[in-house]
């Protein structure tokens, strides 16, 4: 595929990526300070979103424990600039150790050819191993470095810092911005990706994988690819939102979250990686919204929206509303096209 | 055998091939040969073992003995992308294709497999013509008609250009029109590439018949002409003699 194919398919990446610019730059201004600073955290939760809409939505992979990539990036990160004196870095062990244990398990899982459904079961199973794995890690004895695990307690995770000064910490609508930037730069990553060579046959083998192996592409290394990348961009939602709280614990690994993520993914459509971003913020801004009430339980109202959209909307928001416009386009289209030939006949 | 058949390479091999399941020998003991450039139909009735026997040459199946050499290459227990890998085109009997993309993008994921990004375009906009997919070029694969899906099938091995292409039942489920073209297309892709053809269809086969194998109850039953086939006693009494 040429570049200008590939700039035409990536058109409504761009749109989205430039309105997630304006954003960036305009919310300081017209928001509180508070509410950017939560912000911050939603947009953490969106870049493990879209990792997910990723691997699941594009590549197939059904994977219940992104929380788990998630999780282990914002733990390494935490560790690493403890022990590094600085986040620069931090970041990069971060993104690393998170796609290293990705591959490790994805390598045996893919290559011992398990199934979907086990899949699922299998990564949401790790991901609970870290939860109470962590959480038993309470006591001086259990420390990486100069790092203390802190159980169920967590660790305070120091700031991101400017890269040449390790002294120079971000203020919080700093940290805004950096977590803006990067979730526009994997979201635009994304949507390149998919337009890919690679990309495209990740999503043939989620179509058929079968026939993509009689085409003679070897599936199991395919997976491999696509599970380890989301890893790694899960991992980046994880060093951002603990950057956004302030500090990690092993409730990051729990079932709430590793379910939660499914419901944004379901929310926002399977196949589109704007709608599983734009499902997260709506879902975080209506569970915050809900926390002022105590009329009704936060999770029961959850539990009803995904009932809702599982029986009504099963493709999702995105999809549904992309295809409601292509319908009404269809029959002016056609219309113009019409007019056009008669034109030409006159 | 003939003498002019001998001196042409064997480009599928497969000897004492087995495969059993539990206690049922679907295939068992076959020894089998092509020749390069041949075209070769698989008949026998229902359970004779053929589309075990295509699994096998193909790496769904990893057989219980035996070896399956393919251009010199033992691909006994080989995966699927390494048997497709050495160049060999592969139709399986259940129209497999990609339900969601386009009928281009099915096509294109083939001709991109083998060739950069150019070329494979170029390609894929020559196959499309060739199998006459024009109009539908753009349509999600998933909503076309059965026959259509199963020449959106043929286009993605067509174009990958193999010098081997191993079809199993490519007329099942088609219109007389669909079928007679589908038999020009095989003479086609005879022209380059050698064939073996899993079918049920007699017309089909007398249409595109040269070498015909017959299986019976996991074995090769005898390896001869249509003609010749169609006038053996044992032959019809085990398929042809309620069909034809």
């Amino acid at each position: 595929m040429n570049v200008n194919e590939t700039l035409r398919k990536m058109r409504p990446v761009f749109v989205f990526a430039l309105i997630g610019l304006v954003f960036m730059f305009a919310a300081p201004y017209v928001l509180q300070l508070f509410t950017i600073i939560n912000l911050t955290t939603s947009i953490a939760l969106a870049v493990l979103a879209l990792s997910l809409a990723l691997v699941w939505g594009y590549g197939g992979i059904l994977c219940f424990g992104q929380v788990a990539f998630f999780g282990l990036g914002a733990y390494a990160y935490t560790i690493a600039a403890i022990n590094f004196g600085g986040s620069t870095w931090a970041i990069l062990v971060a993104i690393l150790v998170a796609s290293a244990f990705a591959a490790l398990l994805g390598y045996f899982v893919f290559f011992g050819r398990v199934s979907d459904v086990y899949l699922g079961v299998i990564t949401l199973t790790v991901t609970l191993i870290f939860f109470s794995l962590i959480r038993r890690t309470s006591g001086p004895e259990y420390k990486i470095g100069n790092a203390l695990m802190g159980g169920f307690n967590g660790i305070t995770s120091p700031p991101l810092n400017m890269p040449w000064d390790t002294t120079a910490f971000l203020f919080p609508e700093h940290v805004f911005y950096v977590a803006m930037a990067a979730l526009i730069l994997c979201y635009v990553f994304c949507g390149w990706l998919v337009t890919t060579h690679f990309g495209r046959v990740c999503a043939s083998i989620r179509e058929n994988e079968l026939r993509a192996e009689l085409l003679g592409y070897d599936s199991r290394l395919y997976k491999l690819g696509i599970f380890t990348i989301s890893a790694g961009i899960a991992a980046i939602g994880g060093v951002l939102f603990c950057n956004g709280v302030g500090r990690i614990t092993p409730d990051v690994f729990n079932l709430y979250n590793a379910a939660l993520t499914i419901i944004w993914v379901i929310v926002g459509g399977r196949g589109t990686l704007i709608g599983p971003i734009a499902a997260t913020f709506g879902l975080f801004y209506l569970t915050s919204a809900l926390g002022g009430q105590s009329l009704f339980n936060n999770n029961l109202v959850l539990g009803v929206i995904l009932i809702f959209f599982v029986l009504l909307v099963p493709e999702g928001v995105a999809p549904t509303i992309t295809k409601w416009f292509t319908k009404r386009r269809k029959p002016r289209r056609a219309i113009r096209r019409r007019r056009r030939s008669e034109a030409n006949k006159a | 055998m003939s003498s002019n058949r001998d001196r042409r390479e064997a480009i599928v091999e497969t000897r004492n091939l087995a495969m059993h399941f539990g206690g049922v020998r679907a295939v068992d003991q076959v020894d089998f040969t092509l020749y390069d450039k041949e075209l070769r139909c698989l008949i026998g009735p229902n359970g004779a073992g053929k589309s075990t026997f295509f699994k096998c040459l193909t790496g769904q199946l990893t057989p219980t003995a035996g070896d399956v050499i393919i251009r010199g290459q033992d691909t006994t227990g080989a995966e699927p992308h390494e048997v497709a890998s050495l160049g060999v085109g592969i139709k399986t009997q259940v129209p497999n294709v990609f339900d969601g993309l386009t009928v281009d993008e099915n096509i294109w994921l083939s001709a991109r497999r083998w060739h950069k990004a150019k070329r494979a375009r170029t390609l894929t906009a020559e196959a499309i013509e060739r199998l006459k997919l024009g109009d539908i070029r753009r349509e999600v694969v998933g909503r076309l008609a059965h026959g259509q899906r199963q020449w959106v099938e043929l286009g993605m091995v067509v174009v990958a250009e193999p010098w081997l292409v191993l079809l199993d039942e490519p007329a099942a489920g088609m219109t007389h029109e669909e079928t007679a073209r589908t038999a020009e297309l095989i003479k086609e892709i005879n022209t380059n590439a050698a064939l073996i053809v899993v079918e049920h269809d007699m017309q089909f086969i007398r249409m595109i018949s040269q070498q015909v194998t017959v299986f019976h109850e996991g074995q090769i039953l005898m390896e001869d002409t249509m003609e010749a086939i169609s006038n053996d006693k044992r032959a019809r009494e085990v398929y042809l003699g309620n069909r034809a």
